[in-house]
């Protein structure tokens, strides 16, 4: 895509220097696509994917006077606003358990990309690369398990959880997570250790490492991007995870971010908008402190690029 | 320093039967060659040795220790691969420190080791650098640092010069010669090239399909191939095979083919008495014919059309038609011909081959 800067400049060079006329045309016609099926959906897109975050931003911060006032008032201006105000991260943390929250929610969902980054990795590297009968059939319904949907697989495991006594602790959720964060980290990863020469492994193991040595101190090193992107999806999963949240934990001090900002701030049918949207804004942040941080390696590991 | 031996030695994939009865007794301080066409079994031979694959029967022996249940770190063997198998993420110097370290070598000896190691390869100012900084030749050259700082008992070579340009190929097999008769370590190489194997190889084993062809030096390999195979295998441009019927005119014995008919030389006669009134392959190198001038025989001569010139410097390749027959033939970058002129070639009596067609061997 950066290409499109210098297109311009190469039909001038290619097309033959006897025919100026034509030699303008295609320096037209260029430029009128490079805006049609370049700039102005690009545009479009930007202002797709940014808008709810600027929207998010501009309600936290609006006054509430501004907020509830009618769309029809004189000076309405709903998309910026000329007092910008705190308050509503002030109610946020003093009025309700926010913080604990925001604790919840980092402790689970580092927890839980920390077990299923484990057994994705070991799972992973053995389909990837040990031979063993019905690897292939293990690999298919290992995805399938990711396929089946939490909407209907809360029912079996809430009566699990109760069996087991974990209603209403964080372990429901860090023992539940996994169920579709495995699933996932294996095939990432082992589609990632796919594109490591199989070579590589094979001389550390004729240099005097063991198999396991070999993948520990050779493969895994290599394979950090992929581990590094399927720890930050596993970690964007679970911080953003609902349903298993939401029926797996009761008392409000428990509750993780998404659930106990929609839970806690939408009483029957009032909205608190201002602090509904401080919290949606602050439980952001991390994801995407932890994205920005590192989305090169991120864009290496999901399209598995190893230069020996 | 030591022997290899394999005996019987067999790999069977689910379906395919990679390795049949390979037997092979490699001396100490040899350099071995496994050459033949890609599939022959001749890199699932290496790996077996490595320890890389499991052998389904046979026995393979290093030194005097029988190795089959070995893991390959406890074989003392040092692989090349073909890519270079370099690790990204480490210096050149942890690259070739890495055995050593893992056999717990102490500091100071792990030091010298690559030194020397990069002395001799020319490599000293790369030992700070990561691989993907290195050209391909360097590449090389640190892929077999790692494999020498180790000072194992075998070498291994899988294709190591098969990545590199034409060139620096010419160069690093030099160079590998000079690094095994400097070092004299039992070498075992794999390639698919001949020339590679002929220019490398203190012996050359011709594999095709699982089975050995042959072993042998490599010139003996090229007067004397066991088989048609190896006949057309080794040598370059390959040798020229016709279908010829041996036929006994007044005493004389012909080999004949439409267009082309050649005395069988006394020397060959006895061998080829039962194949009387049959049909075998008669094979000539391209080097073995030459324009016929008048001091030739004329039962050695033969008339033939020229179809396309190749004039590589050196040498012409011409390539002739004689009958129904395409032939090659090399000859003196001085002859003047040109494409669709019919010329006289002479061949040479006493390196003509000859071949059983169903069995393909040499009679």
């Amino acid at each position: 895509m950066p290409d499109g800067g210098r297109d311009p400049a190469r039909p001038r060079r290619r097309t033959h220097p006897r025919s100026p006329p034509e030699e303008l045309h295609v320096v037209i016609e260029r430029r009128w696509k490079k805006w049609v099926f370049f700039y102005i959906p690009l545009t479009l897109f930007i202002i797709g994917t940014l808008f709810p975050f600027y929207w998010m931003f501009i309600t936290s911060i609006r006054p509430d006077a501004e907020l509830y006032r009618s769309w029809r008032a004189v000076n309405n201006a709903p998309f910026w606003t000329l007092h910008p105000t705190l308050d509503h991260f002030q109610d946020l943390m003093a009025k309700t358990t926010f913080p604990t929250w925001l604790w919840n929610t980092f402790f689970i969902a580092v927890a839980s990309t920390l077990i299923s980054l484990f057994c994705g990795l070991l799972a992973g590297y053995a389909l990837a690369r040990l031979r063993f009968p019905l690897a292939g059939t293990l690999g298919t319904s290992i995805f399938v398990t990711y396929l089946v949907p939490p909407t209907l697989l809360f029912i079996p495991l809430a009566d699990i959880i109760r069996n087991f006594q974990l209603g209403n602790t964080p372990w429901a959720l860090i023992l539940t997570y996994p169920t579709f964060l495995v699933p996932f980290c294996t095939w990432l990863l082992m589609g990632y250790f796919k594109t490591i020469p199989r070579e590589l492994e094979e001389c550390a193991r004729i240099d005097g490492a063991s198999r396991f040595g070999a993948m520990v101190r050779i493969i895994f090193p290599i394979a950090v991007p992929g581990i590094l992107s399927a720890g930050i999806f596993a970690f964007t999963l679970s911080w953003n995870e609902f349903i298993y949240a939401l029926v797996f934990l009761s008392s409000p001090e428990r509750k993780t971010v998404p659930v106990g900002v929609v839970s806690e701030l939408i009483r029957g049918d009032i909205y608190f908008w201002g602090q509904l949207m401080a919290g949606a804004l602050l439980g952001s942040v991390p994801v995407a402190l932890v994205y920005s941080f590192f989305v090169e390696y991120y864009v290496t590991g999901l399209t598995g690029s190893v230069k020996g | 320093m030591a022997q290899v031996l394999m005996k019987d030695l067999n790999k069977k994939y689910d379906e395919v039967h990679a390795v049949k009865d390979v037997n092979l007794h490699i001396r100490d301080k040899e350099f071995i060659v496994l050459v033949g066409p890609s599939g022959c079994g001749k890199s699932t031979t290496l790996r077996m040795v490595a320890g890389l694959e499991e052998i389904t029967s046979g026995e393979i022996s290093i030194g005097d220790r029988i190795v089959n249940d070995l893991p390959p770190k406890d074989r003392d063997i040092a692989m090349v691969f073909q890519n270079y198998a370099l690790y990204p993420h480490m210096t050149v110097y942890d690259n070739m420190a890495f055995g050593l370290k893992m056999r717990k070598f102490p500091k100071p000896e792990i030091q010298k080791r690559v030194q020397d190691a990069a002395e001799i390869l020319g490599i000293q100012e790369l030992l700070k650098r990561k691989p993907r900084q290195l050209s391909g030749g360097q590449r090389q050259r640190v892929a077999v640092g790692r494999a020498i700082v180790r000072h194992p008992q075998v070498f291994l070579f899988d294709e190591p010069l098969s990545n590199l340009d034409a060139k620096l190929r010419v160069q690093m097999r030099v160079e590998l010669k000079r690094l095994h008769d400097r070092l004299e370590t039992t070498a075992i190489y794999v390639t698919h090239d001949q020339v590679e194997a002929m220019t490398l190889g203190d012996r050359v084993v011709v594999m095709r399909d699982g089975w050995i062809q042959q072993v042998g030096e490599p010139l003996e390999l090229y007067s004397k191939p066991a088989n048609k195979f190896v006949a057309g295998f080794i040598g370059s441009p390959a040798m020229n095979f016709a279908d010829v019927t041996i036929a006994d005119a007044n005493g004389v014995v012909w080999a004949e083919t439409p267009g082309l008919r050649v005395r069988v030389p006394p020397a060959c006669l006895e061998r080829l008495r039962p194949y009387k009134g049959q049909h075998i392959t008669l094979g000539i190198r391209p080097e073995d014919l030459h324009l016929a001038g008048g001091a030739d025989p004329s039962e050695y001569t033969f008339d033939s059309t020229v179809e396309v010139v190749e004039p590589l410097g050196s040498e012409i390749l011409l390539d002739i038609k004689t009958g129904p027959n395409m032939m090659v033939a090399r000859v003196d970058p001085t002859v003047r011909v040109k494409v669709h002129e019919s010329i006289r070639l002479a061949l040479n009596p006493e390196r003509l081959h000859f071949f059983d067609m169903k069995t393909e061997a040499a009679i």
